[in-house]
């Protein structure tokens, strides 16, 4: 199992809610996990139900068996700052860096330094060790950029070891790719059934593939209940509307005669139900494109009530069933 | 499985959502004092298709439109004829110019556009210098930032061209969807920043006595700078940074110039969502960052909104139904008591049950007179009828041509069109719930509902469909009355 878990996906896809569902998966049974958001949205707070996440690691959730959930928002400036610190005591002159707008200059503009800082942090969280030698998280999940970046966020390497090509940075992107291109990395794709989340999670993997970055699983995410089988569909466009009406009225919903209740439920049942047929042809060819992929594919239920911190734990035990950790 | 009678849960306000202001798309479509639409809001929102849209249905309205795509989904792409655009606007083929109108669609090429800058207010020398410089090559093929500063600057030269009366904008993918408005900002700070005079520093005040004290500290500066960087990044930076600073200044202008016209009476934001609590949440981020960057919100638009053309009967109601189906099949089967499974509650409120079509096994309903019974002697007649099932059944088998259907396969799918019903009418709530709170929150916001699509976009066709949609509001459904 890779000890660093980076979770990507289009836009809308739910890469947050896996991303903590994975790391409350991970961190069962004792293990002590960290989950680390990017992009500065304080999606994990939200998700969790805790104020905004300051630079700071911080227990969020205890999982089941006793494990921990850290989590960490990590803020490129204050990166910066502590590495100038840690590598190089740069002190006074990291403040007067500051004040000069060089920070802001390296964290927002300069190419490829945000990237390099951000991988870095993670990275550094994986390989930490206390003082009896152990590392201090089993497990770091990472929220990461979506699929259409996250293959140039994590192959920053490339840019920035071309662009700097001595000194401290380029040394800190080597070692951190060193880390991202191992086993020791695992890059998960996070989907819905749908057409263009398929195709870019297709794309993705082509990508991620081509920088010979480390490709996991592919997630499908708010999966529908299957309502009605593929025989129930077929029906669907035959059976006659009179009997759907009797069936109505045998379950209690009024009467079946023309313009009775139950009678004014059928065309608007049936024309629900050939919307579900359409939607369950696509799902079943994405499913097929998604398996042509050759990558583990999961799928976690869509939660009729909505995402919560008890959807969160659902999600999390799901992803132990299906022996994702 | 449990019998017992349920309330009627059916709220009449669930169906039709609480009012709030309504967002018109044609009269802003149609307005010639419309110049510029700006369509932003979370990822995955459907943002691109809504841009298409509303490009698609102006354009057939008369106008003349370009719309500015930013990596839109390949299908998106081809419907519009644009999947290999470079950086200039095409034609799109195929709609109704009936009206006079043209659409052109072009997607955002950044590192095109940032070199097309360069060549343009560079000399040749120095354009080859700069678009060779490694330092540039990186920044322009798209880090952090660069596609938000880019979107804004084809945004600028679209508008001052002035060949199109309406150019409608899908904004970036960002991190955040801040990002673009602040883009402007971000490279003003940096071009008036202290940083720049440091990077400047060795070529501009080198070698002049007076500025020895400030040249020691600049060296101090750089020397960190240097060992932070690398030498030669920090020479690449440096040697960027004395090229294009002439530029900049031209840069800078435009942004500003930019941001200024995006404020302007003849731009319109809408911000884009579906009816799900973090694309909603971002959403209403998006208002207030508006409101405080005093840029004009024309309105909200919410896609995928789901509808049900049954909305009257409740989630409860429909599986309890579906129970009674499911459960009253083994019953038979025993030979038991199926009389109990109707539910004697009449279904609605107002309207008494019409007669049950079970009590007359006619071969074809269109005969059946809709007459009105007493709703007592409807249900009456309706558990009797039900009680002697199987008779009733053996008759119309001999009469219904449709009777091929086996009863059990019809009541199964019956129970599964309830469940069905049941998950639409669960998602209907969870989407009124999450929208209610945003109106809450933002009364003042003007909104259009676009109805759900079971399947993806991908040609005219289909973004005419959508326009039709964002036009209408209403999720255009049949209605059981």
């Amino acid at each position: 199992m890779s000890r660093l878990q980076v979770v990507s996906g289009k836009g809308g896809t739910g890469k947050t809610t896996v991303a903590a569902a994975l790391a409350l998966a991970l961190a069962t049974e004792g293990k002590r996990t960290l989950l680390v958001e990017v992009e500065g949205r304080q999606g994990i707070a939200q998700l969790f139900e805790t104020e905004a996440l300051p630079y700071e690691e911080r227990k969020i959730a205890v999982a089941p068996g006793g494990g921990e959930v850290y989590a960490l928002a990590i803020d490129a400036e204050q990166a910066l700052l502590d590495y100038l610190q840690m590598f190089y005591k740069l002190g006074s002159a990291g403040r007067a860096l500051k004040k000069l707008g060089a920070i802001d200059f390296a964290t927002t503009i300069a190419p490829g330094v945000r990237d390099v800082l951000l991988t870095g942090k993670a990275c550094e969280a994986v390989r930490r060790k206390d003082r009896d030698g152990r590392f201090v998280y089993d497990y770091v999940v990472m929220d990461a950029p979506p699929t259409g970046r996250i293959t140039r966020f994590l192959n920053v390497n490339d840019e920035v070891a071309g662009l700097a090509k001595i000194g401290p940075i380029h040394n800190q992107a080597q070692a951190v790719m060193r880390v991202l291109k191992s086993p020791e990395t695992a890059v998960h794709l996070v989907t819905l059934l749908e057409e263009m989340p398929v195709q870019e999670t297709a794309d993705g993997i082509a990508e991620l593939r081509a920088a010979r970055l480390p490709v996991g699983r592919v997630i499908v995410n708010m999966v529908r209940p299957q309502v009605l089988d593929a025989p129930a569909l077929e029906l669907v466009a035959s059976v006659p509307r009179s009997s759907v009406a009797r069936a109505l009225s045998a379950a209690g919903l009024g009467g079946a005669r023309r313009g009775g209740h139950a009678e004014r439920l059928v065309e608007p049942l049936l024309a629900q139900a050939e919307e579900y047929a359409e939607r369950y042809a696509l799902e079943t060819e994405q499913r097929a494109v998604l398996a042509d992929l050759g990558v583990p594919l999961h799928e976690l239920p869509l939660l009729a009530e909505g995402m919560d911190l008890a959807g969160l734990y659902a999600l999390a035990r799901q992803l132990r069933e299906q022996d994702v950790t | 499985m449990s019998r017992r009678p349920e309330p009627a849960t059916h709220d009449p306000a669930r169906h039709h959502l609480s009012p709030t202001r309504t967002l018109d798309i044609d009269p802003l479509l149609e307005d010639p004092a419309t110049r510029i639409v700006v369509c932003c809001g979370a990822g995955g929102v459907g943002k691109t298709t809504t841009a298409a849209a509303l490009g698609l249905r102006a354009a057939e309205r008369g106008r003349k439109v370009v719309v500015l795509t930013i990596d839109p989904a390949r299908r998106l792409a081809q419907s519009m004829g644009i999947d290999s655009l470079d950086n200039t606007p095409r034609r799109v083929k195929g709609i109704d110019d009936t009206a006079g109108g043209e659409l052109h669609a072009m997607m955002l090429d950044m590192k095109r556009t940032f070199d097309e800058i360069v060549e343009g207010h560079a000399d040749p020398e120095r354009a080859t210098a700069i678009l060779g410089n490694p330092f540039y090559q990186s920044l322009s093929a798209g880090f952090a930032g660069t596609q938000e500063y880019m979107a804004m600057e084809k945004l600028g030269q679209l508008r001052s061209r002035d060949e199109w009366d309406l150019i409608v904008v899908d904004t970036p993918p960002s991190r955040s969807a801040l990002d673009f408005l602040d883009a402007p900002k971000r490279l003003g700070s940096f071009l008036d920043g202290k940083l720049i005079r440091v990077l400047l520093a060795p070529a501009k005040v080198g070698g002049r006595a007076g500025m020895k004290f400030l040249n020691v500290g600049m060296s101090m500066m750089t020397g960190a700078l240097g060992k932070v960087l690398g030498g030669q990044l920090l020479k690449d930076v440096q040697t960027f940074v004395a090229a294009m600073d002439s530029m900049f200044g031209g840069f800078r202008t435009r942004a500003d110039a930019t941001y200024k016209l995006l404020q302007a009476p003849g731009t319109a934001f809408l911000v884009v969502a579906a009816p799900e609590r973090d694309a909603l949440r971002e959403a209403a981020y998006f208002v207030e960052r508006l409101a405080a960057e005093n840029m004009p919100l024309a309105g909200l638009v919410l896609n995928r909104v789901h509808g049900s053309g049954a909305d009257r009967l409740s989630a409860e109601r429909a599986l309890a139904a579906a129970e009674n189906l499911e459960d009253s099949r083994i019953v038979d089967q025993e030979g038991g008591k199926a009389g109990l499974r109707n539910s004697p509650e009449t279904y609605g409120s107002s309207e008494p049950p019409a007669p049950s079509g079970a009590s007359a096994p006619s071969v074809t309903p269109a005969h059946d007179v809709p007459g009105e019974g007493s709703p007592a002697t409807a249900d009456a007649t309706e558990t009797a009828v039900n009680g002697t099932e199987t008779a009733a059944d053996g008759t119309e088998t001999a009469v219904d041509p449709d009777a091929a259907t086996p009863e059990g396969a019809v009541d199964r799918l019956t129970a599964g069109l309830l469940r069905l019903h049941a998950e639409r009418m669960q998602l209907l709530s969870r989407e009124q719930r999450t929208r209610d709170r945003f109106t809450a929150l933002h009364p003042e916001v003007a909104v259009t509902e676009v109805a759900a699509l079971p399947g993806d976009v991908h040609d005219l066709t289909g973004l005419r469909d959508i326009g039709d949609r964002l036009a209408t509001d209403r999720p255009e459904l049949p209605e059981t009355t």
